[in-house]
């Protein structure tokens, strides 16, 4: 009996280049704090926010895709019909179905590139990552576009005072490839369903039609997510990094996911990183973005030049499900 | 070997003053958390996983939110050293 064709594998992948859109309208504490009784110092002292951006009326999530991905694909050397695949993190694209990322590749130029959506929460871009550098490494695609792009502000209730108030609007692309050295290391990600409840939203769209709640909003157990995110993200962040054969010394960054300023610094110590590894912190400007989080942060921290090309990024997310994945890349 | 009270009192106190900065003798057993020390509910976490390291106790999630006062967190201690 024959043999079934395999692909031919490539050793190594990377990150070719990134490209960041976050929503047009920067909102200020004071001009949510109002329906959550609270105020500008008590949001930055909690959180750290001083504005977050979010999508007006008229940009869509898609419209921030489109743009982040334009960006990452003008700066990745590659042509647009060259991707073979397109992944979108999300978790506010509108519809069940079509997925946001078929419409996005035809948006982009990746004609016929294989495309589907990754529902992940705050861990899904570096799914994201993972699928890519397994896909480009098992030979079965040479170029893959991954896109965090969130629209939240469609899901948050003005007076909720667990999540909303952090919440903004962003897409952060990524253009992988085949690499001569390694990328991207070996990721480390998994789910704790059994604390499916702590981080989600008030209702199901069924509860919603059957008129049992109101419009489906994102809220979340904020003091048991911290803990979580946290002490037991900690531990796969030291994973990641052991997988990857570096030291903490060896970093350059951290893009931890932009959850609140409070997690990234109370993460920061107990990773006990040296002093010359960069804390990103875009969330300050940006607010938390789920999906879109950590490549903006990434983003920013090249653009701003905080950090060198070719340095190294221990990047983590975690949020709903529980959901988590790291793994470190070499910064494009 | 079980603590007294008044150890988990000022082991508890030296905990919130590592976390907040408030002096350890403002941490009095009827002072509530959050009214009296203003201690907000991420800096309490961070006090609750590290008493759990310091007493060897287990203080699930569902537990902080009842650990209104000082007294109410040192009988929790107390009653559930190992």
């Amino acid at each position: 009996m024959k043999s079934l064709k395999q692909n031919d594998p490539v050793q190594y992948s990377r990150i070719y280049s990134l490209g960041a859109s976050r929503g047009s309208s920067e909102v200020t504490n004071d001009e949510i704090a109002g329906p959550i009784d609270s105020s500008d110092e008590w949001i930055r002292q909690r959180t750290g926010i001083v504005t977050r951006m979010r999508a007006p009326e008229g940009q869509s999530l898609m419209d921030l895709a489109v743009e982040a991905s334009n960006e990452a694909i003008a700066k990745s050397g590659i042509e647009p019909s060259e991707i073979d695949a397109v992944i979108l993190a999300t978790i506010s694209f509108p519809y069940a179905t079509p997925s946001g990322a078929t419409m996005l590749a035809g948006e982009v130029g990746a004609t016929d590139a294989a495309a589907y959506d990754i529902s992940a929460a705050c861990a899904g871009y570096c799914y994201g990552i993972a699928q890519a550098d397994a896909l480009i490494r098992s030979g079965n695609s040479k170029y893959v576009l991954v896109v965090g792009g969130e629209k939240l502000s469609d899901f948050i209730s003005p007076t909720d005072r667990s999540i909303s108030f952090l919440l903004g609007d962003g897409a952060g692309a990524a253009i992988v490839g085949p690499s001569d050295h390694p990328g991207i290391s070996k990721t480390v990600w998994g789910s704790d369903g059994a604390n499916w409840d702590k981080v989600g939203m008030t209702g199901s769209i069924l509860d919603f039609r059957d008129g049992k709640t109101e419009w489906p909003t994102l809220v979340q157990e904020g003091q048991s997510v911290f803990r979580w995110a946290v002490w037991e993200m900690v531990k796969v962040a030291k994973d990641a990094l052991e997988a990857s054969g570096l030291e903490p010394e060896d970093l350059t960054a951290l893009v931890t996911h932009q959850a609140n300023v409070r997690i990234i610094d109370e993460f920061a110590k107990q990773l006990g990183l040296p002093e010359t590894v960069v804390v990103a912190k875009d969330i300050v400007e940006t607010g938390n973005t789920s999906a879109a989080s950590i490549p903006l942060a990434m983003h920013r921290l090249l653009a701003e030049d905080k950090v060198k090309s070719g340095g190294y990024a221990l990047q983590i997310g975690f949020g709903a499900g529980l959901a988590y994945a790291a793994q470190v890349v070499e910064l494009p | 070997m079980a603590l007294s009270e008044q150890d988990v009192l000022a082991g508890l106190a030296e905990l919130v003053n590592d976390e907040t900065g408030i002096a350890a003798d403002a941490v009095q057993m009827e002072k509530s958390f959050t009214d009296d020390l203003d201690i907000d509910s991420i800096s309490m976490m961070t006090i609750v996983v590290n008493a759990e390291d310091k007493f060897g106790v287990k203080i699930p999630d569902e537990e902080v939110k009842n650990l209104i006062t000082v007294a109410d967190a040192v009988n929790f201690i107390t009653s559930n050293q190992g």
